[in-house]
C-alpha cells in the first residue's frame, strides 16, 4: 500500500489542511502523529516524500530524521521540514541532519503543494478514492 | 555622764550610721543629677582634706610637744603644693580626664606605654607602703577608746579582759566591714564615688570643728595664749628645741609635698574624683586655710598638755585626756568622735583607692587572661568578680594595717609610722614628675627606679620599725647584715650623723631618681611610649580626639598647601570652596573651624593613614615643630608604606570580590535572557500553530469553490475553535508574564476555602458527565477560612478538577476530590484513576508550555500554562501546590494554603 505522501504532525487541524489540500493535489496520503511511529510507517507505506514536523510528541523530528538517513533503505528519501518556529539554529539542524527542504509554520498551501510537486513530480494519476 | 568604753563605741557606730546616712543620699542626689551642691569646690576642699587623719588630730599635737613646730612641716608642703597647682595639679587633673585615668598606677604605667608591669609594681608597693599607715589610724582609735576607758573606775565596761591589740583587730574587722559596705556597693566606671566623697567632706567639718572646740576649751581654761606659753617657758619647754629648719625639716616637707600627691586617697579625691578643673582653683587656697586653722590650736594644746598633766601622759592623746581631765565629758566625746572622723575617713578612702588598683591592674588583667580563651561571660559575672576582688583587697589591706600594728605596737608615737609611709609612697614622685616634665624617661628606666627606691625604703625605713619586736632586726640596725658595716639601714654608705628619716628619704630619693635619669639616657623608648610621653607633655597643645582633635589659628592657606600635596589639586580646591561657601566668605578670608579641621583630617587619613594626618595638620595648626612628632612620622614611614600597601591590597582585593559578584549577576542575567528567549520560541510555536491551521483552512476556504457545504462548515469551525485556543493562549501568556512580575493588582481577602471548591465541583459537574467521568467529593474540612483571592483559587481548583478529567485516560475514568485541615493549614487533594504522570515527568510537569502524554494531542490539547499559572496563583497566596503520590494510580495534586479562622 505505497503513498505519496507520509505527513507525520501531531496538531489535528493542521493534519488535517495538509491532508486536505494535498489530496486535492492528487497525491495520496498517509499520517502518523507522532515521532514513534514515523519510521514504521515510511517501512510498510514506501512514501515518496515525508513531510516532518520537528516538533512532535515522544520522539522529535530531529531523531527520525538522523534515523531516516541513518538507514540504508530509507536514506534517499525526499523530506519536507515543517517548523514551526523557523528558527535559524533548528534549521541548521534540520539541514545537517539531511533535510532536503524547509516550509515554516504558517504557511501558504500552495506552498506546500508547490514545494511537493517540485521534488516528486506531478502525480501518477488523478485518483481521488 | 560618765564616758565609758561602750559608750564610745556605740556613738562610734551610730556616728558611721550618719556616714552611712549621708553617703546614701549623696549618691542619690547624685543619680538624679540634683546634687550641684555636691560638686562644688567646697565639697571638693573637704574632701582632699581627707589628708588631716588621726595622725594630724592626734599626731600633731604629740609631735608638737615633742619637737616644737616640727609639726608644720606636714601642712607646709601640701600648701606649697596646692598654692602651686598651676604646675603638677592643673597637669594631673587634664591628663587623668583625657587619659580616663583612675588610680596613680594607671597614671605611672599610662605615660610609659600602658605597661602593665609598671602598675601592678606601683599597686603592689603602694599596698605595702601604705600598712603602716593604716597602722597609724588603728592605733589612734585604740589608743582614743583606751584613753577614754582608763578615765574612770569603770571605763572598761565590755572592754574588760581585752587588751589593746584585740581592740585593735576588733576595730580593724570594723572597718573592713564599713568600707565594704561603703566604698564597694557598685562598679563605677569613672571611678567616682560622690557618696562617699559627700560623708568625706562631712567628716572634714566634724573633725575640724572638733580640734577647735578642744583649742578653744585650752584656751579658755588655760587663760588665753600668752599665760600658755608663759607657763610653758616656765616649766621649761623650748618650743624650739632642735634646730628647727636642718635637714629632718627639709625631708619633712619635702615628703608632705610628695604625699598629697602619690598618696593612693590623695590622687584619689583630688584627680580622680574631680569633676571640674576650676574647682582646683578654690582649692589651692581654702585646703591650706582648712590646714592652717587645723594646725592654729596644735601648739596650745601641745604646750597646755605639757604643762597641765602629769608626766608620762601620752601626747598624742592630749587632744582627748585634756577635756577628760578636766570632766569635760560632753566635749571629750566630741574630740573622740573628731579623731574617730580623721581615722575612718582616711581608712575607707585609702583602702578604696588601693582595692580599685589591685581590682583594676592585678584581679581583672588576671581574670581577662584567664577568660581569654572562653569568651567573656555577661557584665554581671565580671562586675561580681570585681566587687569580690575589691572586697578581698580592703580586707587584705586593713589585716596589713592590722599585722604591721601587731610587729610594732611597742613604740608610742604616731607621727613616726606615718612618715614612713609617706617615704614609702614618695618613691612614686620621681616617675611622676617624670611623666610630666620629662620626654625621654623610659618604662624601663622608671620600673627599675621604682624598684630599687622602694627596696632603700624597705631596708631603711620600713625595717628599723620593727626594731623594737624583733632582735635580729635590732642587730641588724647596729651591725649591719652579717657585720657589713656600710649597709647598717640607718647609715647606708657610711652616711652617718643624719636624722633617720632624712637619710632614708635622701637615699631611696637619690637612687631612685639616679636609676630613672641614667636609666632613661642609656635605654630606648617603645612606640607606644613615645606617643604617650607626647600626650602627656602636650595636654595643654593638643586636644585629644574627642574634644576635637586640633584647636587653633592655622591660616587657610598652609591648610590648603598640605591638602593639596596629599590629595591633589582638584579635590583640595574643591574642599575648600565647599567650606568657603558654607562659611559664606570669600576662601582668602577663610577661618577654618575645628569641623573643618576635623574633616580634612579625615580626607588626608584616607590617603596617608591617621597618624600621619594627625601629625601633619596639627604641625599646621599648631604652627610650632615638635621634633619628636617629627622623628616619629619618619619613623612611621615605612610602617605607613606597609599599611598604604596592606590597604591597596584590601582595596583589589574588593574590586576582585566586586568584579566575581558583577560576574555572578551577569551569568544570571544571562540564564535569565536565554530563559526568556525560550520562552518566546515557545509562545512564538505555540502561536504559529493555531495560526497555521486558520491560514491553512482560509486558503481552503477562498480557494476551493467547489466545497461542499459539510466540509465547508467543518472547516469554518475549525478556524473558529484555533482562533478560540489562540485568543486563550495570549491571555495564557499574558497572565502568568503579570502573575511572574507581581504587577496585577491582587488582594488576598479571608474567603472560605470550602466554598471556592463547591464552585470548582460545580462547574466541573458537566464536564465530568460529558466525559463520563464520575467526580466525588470525599471526606470535607468544614468552615475554613483562607486568605486568597476567592476567584482565583477557584480557578485554580478547577484547573485541577478539569486536568484530571480531561487527560484520564482510563476505560472507567474517576476523579477524587477531599480537604481536610492539617498542621493548621487547609489541604486540597484532586486525583485520578487514569495513566498519571511518569517518572521522568514529574519533575517538569510544572515548567512553560511543557505538556504530558495526553495533553500534547487529543481533543484537550492545551498550551501548558495552567500548572505553572495555578503554582504561581498559590504561591500568591502563600500556599504550595504539589503533585503527590495519590491513593488512586493516576496523578494527583495537593493544594494547601494557611488557615486564618475555623
Amino acid at each position: 500500500m505505497a503513498v505519496d505522501i507520509l505527513i507525520a504532525e501531531d496538531e489535528p487541524s493542521i493534519l488535517e489542511a495538509l491532508d486536505f489540500v494535498l489530496q486535492r493535489a492528487g497525491w495520496s496520503i498517509a499520517s502518523v502523529m507522532d515521532g514513534e511511529a514515523v519510521i514504521d510507517a515510511v517501512r510498510r507505506m514506501q512514501p515518496r516524500i515525508l513531510v516532518l514536523d520537528i516538533m512532535l510528541p515522544k520522539r522529535s523530528g530531529f531523531e527520525v530524521l538522523k534515523q531516516i538517513r541513518g538507514d540504508q533503505s530509507t536514506r534517499d528519501l525526499p523530506v519536507l521540514v515543517l517548523t514551526a518556529k523557523g528558527q535559524q539554529q533548528d534549521r541548521r539542524v534540520a539541514e545537517e541532519l539531511g533535510a532536503d527542504v524547509f516550509v515554516t509554520k504558517p504557511y501558504a498551501n500552495a506552498e506546500v503543494v508547490d514545494t511537493v510537486r517540485r521534488m516528486i513530480g506531478n502525480p501518477a494519476s488523478r485518483n481521488t478514492s | 555622764m560618765t564616758l565609758t568604753a561602750d559608750l564610745v563605741i556605740a556613738t562610734a557606730i551610730a556616728y558611721v550610721g550618719l556616714l552611712f546616712l549621708i553617703a546614701y543620699i549623696g549618691d542619690s542626689h547624685t543619680r538624679r543629677r540634683a546634687g550641684s551642691f555636691l560638686r562644688s569646690p567646697f565639697v571638693y576642699t573637704l574632701s582632699i582634706s581627707v589628708y588631716c587623719t588621726s595622725w594630724t588630730f592626734y599626731g600633731a599635737v604629740g609631735t608638737a610637744a615633742r619637737s616644737g613646730l616640727e609639726f608644720v612641716t606636714i601642712y607646709l608642703g601640701p600648701t606649697l603644693v596646692f598654692l602651686g597647682w598651676w604646675f603638677i595639679l592643673r597637669r594631673l587633673v587634664r591628663i587623668s580626664h583625657d587619659q580616663r585615668i583612675t588610680s596613680i598606677a594607671d597614671l605611672v604605667s599610662s605615660r610609659f606605654g600602658k605597661s602593665s608591669r609598671l602598675a601592678v609594681l606601683i599597686t603592689i608597693l603602694a599596698v605595702i607602703a601604705i600598712a603602716p599607715y593604716i597602722a597609724l589610724q588603728l592605733k589612734a582609735i585604740t589608743s582614743s577608746i583606751e584613753a577614754i576607758a582608763g578615765s574612770s573606775e569603770f571605763g572598761r565596761g565590755s572592754l574588760e579582759g581585752l587588751d589593746d591589740v584585740g581592740l585593735a583587730l576588733g576595730v580593724a574587722a570594723g572597718m573592713a566591714m564599713f568600707t565594704i559596705l561603703f566604698g564597694t556597693r557598685n562598679v563605677d566606671a569613672k571611678e567616682q564615688h560622690h557618696g562617699v566623697v559627700a560623708a568625706i567632706a562631712f567628716e572634714a567639718i566634724v573633725k575640724l570643728t572638733a580640734l577647735i572646740s578642744v583649742g578653744i576649751f585650752v584656751l579658755y581654761i588655760g587663760g588665753g595664749i600668752d599665760p600658755i606659753f608663759a607657763n610653758a617657758a616656765r616649766a621649761g619647754i623650748e618650743i624650739n628645741e632642735r634646730n628647727a629648719f636642718g635637714d629632718r625639716w627639709v625631708a619633712m616637707t619635702l615628703l608632705a609635698a610628695s604625699a598629697v600627691i602619690c598618696l593612693p586617697r590623695q590622687f584619689q579625691v583630688t584627680v580622680v574624683e574631680n569633676s571640674d578643673e576650676s574647682h582646683l582653683r578654690t582649692a589651692s587656697w581654702v585646703f591650706p586655710g582648712y590646714m592652717l586653722a587645723m594646725s592654729l590650736f596644735i601648739l596650745p594644746i601641745a604646750l597646755y598638755g605639757l604643762t597641765s598633766m602629769p608626766a608620762g601622759s601620752n601626747p598624742d592623746m592630749f587632744t582627748l585626756t585634756l577635756p577628760l581631765a578636766a570632766g569635760q565629758d560632753g566635749l571629750a566625746l566630741f574630740a573622740f568622735i573628731g579623731g574617730f572622723s580623721s581615722a575612718t575617713s582616711m581608712i575607707i578612702l585609702e583602702s578604696i583607692a588601693l582595692s580599685i588598683m589591685v581590682s583594676n591592674h592585678i584581679v581583672v588583667p588576671i581574670m581577662l587572661r584567664m577568660t581569654a580563651n572562653t569568651g567573656v561571660d555577661d557584665g554581671q559575672g565580671v562586675r561580681a568578680i570585681i566587687l569580690n576582688a575589691r572586697r578581698f583587697s580592703i580586707i587584705l589591706i586593713l589585716f596589713l594595717g592590722f599585722g604591721y600594728f601587731y610587729l610594732t605596737r611597742g613604740s608610742d608615737a604616731l607621727a613616726p609610722i606615718g612618715l614612713i609611709s609617706f617615704t614609702g609612697v614618695a618613691q612614686f614622685l620621681p616617675a611622676i614628675l617624670a611623666s610630666l616634665f620629662w620626654r625621654d624617661a623610659s618604662a624601663k628606666a622608671a620600673t627599675a627606679a621604682i624598684i630599687v627606691g622602694f627596696i632603700v625604703w624597705l631596708w631603711s625605713s620600713f625595717m628599723p620599725s620593727f626594731s623594737s619586736s624583733s632582735q635580729l632586726v635590732a642587730q641588724i640596725m647596729t651591725q649591719g647584715p652579717a657585720g657589713i658595716t656600710w649597709l647598717r639601714p640607718q647609715a647606708l654608705f657610711g652616711l652617718e650623723n643624719l636624722d633617720p628619716l632624712a637619710h632614708a628619704v635622701f637615699w631611696s630619693l637619690f637612687l631612685n631618681t639616679s636609676v630613672l635619669i641614667i636609666g632613661s639616657l642609656i635605654t630606648s623608648q617603645s612606640a607606644l611610649e613615645h606617643v604617650q610621653a607626647a600626650l602627656f607633655l602636650n595636654v595643654f597643645r593638643n586636644r585629644p580626639e574627642n574634644a576635637g582633635p586640633l584647636r587653633g589659628s592655622a591660616a587657610a592657606d598652609d591648610l590648603f598647601l598640605v591638602a593639596r600635596r596629599v590629595l591633589g589639586h582638584g579635590r583640595a580646591v574643591a574642599l575648600f570652596s565647599e567650606e568657603a561657601k558654607q562659611a559664606r566668605m570669600p576662601w582668602s578670608s577663610l577661618e577654618p573651624s575645628p569641623a573643618f579641621i576635623r574633616k580634612l583630617e579625615r580626607e588626608l587619613a584616607g590617603s596617608i593613614g591617621a597618624a600621619s594626618a594627625h601629625v601633619m595638620l596639627s604641625k599646621v595648626v599648631s604652627g610650632d615643630a615638635i621634633s619628636l612628632e617629627e622623628v616619629m612620622q619618619m619613623a612611621d614611614e615605612t610602617q605607613q608604606a606597609i599599611e598604604y600597601s596592606q590597604e591597596l591590597e584590601k582595596t583589589s582585593n574588593e574590586l576582585r570580590a566586586t568584579a566575581e559578584k558583577l560576574e555572578v549577576a551577569n551569568q544570571q542575567l544571562r540564564k535569565v535572557d536565554l530563559q526568556k528567549d525560550e520562552f518566546l520560541s515557545q509562545v512564538s510555536h505555540e502561536v504559529r500553530t493555531p495560526m497555521t491551521a486558520i491560514r491553512a483552512f482560509s486558503e481552503i476556504l477562498l480557494n476551493e469553490a467547489d466545497l461542499e457545504d459539510q466540509s465547508r462548515e467543518k472547516f469554518v469551525r475549525t478556524i473558529h475553535k484555533e482562533s478560540l485556543r489562540l485568543t486563550s493562549l495570549l491571555d495564557e501568556i499574558l497572565d502568568l508574564s503579570a502573575l511572574e512580575r507581581g504587577e496585577r493588582s491582587w488582594e488576598n481577602r479571608p474567603v472560605s476555602a470550602e466554598g471556592a471548591l463547591d464552585q470548582a465541583l460545580r462547574v466541573c459537574d458537566a464536564l465530568a458527565r460529558q466525559n463520563n467521568t464520575k467526580l466525588e467529593a470525599l471526606e470535607r474540612a468544614r468552615n475554613v477560612t483562607v486568605l486568597a483571592e476567592p476567584d482565583r483559587l477557584s480557578q485554580v481548583l478547577i484547573n485541577l478538577i478539569s486536568n484530571a478529567i480531561k487527560y484520564n485516560g482510563a476505560i472507567q475514568p474517576e476523579v477524587e476530590v477531599r480537604s481536610r485541615i492539617e498542621n493548621n493549614r487547609y489541604v486540597v487533594e484532586v486525583c485520578d484513576n487514569g495513566l498519571g504522570i511518569a517518572e521522568e515527568e514529574r519533575a517538569r510537569i510544572f515548567d512553560k508550555f511543557y505538556r504530558g502524554r495526553l495533553g500534547e494531542t487529543g481533543p484537550y490539547a492545551g498550551a501548558g500554562l495552567g500548572l505553572p499559572i495555578s503554582r504561581e496563583i498559590i504561591s500568591r497566596m502563600n500556599g504550595t501546590l504539589d503533585l503527590i503520590p495519590g491513593w488512586l494510580e493516576g496523578a494527583c495534586f495537593r493544594v494547601t494554603l494557611p488557615i486564618i479562622a475555623r
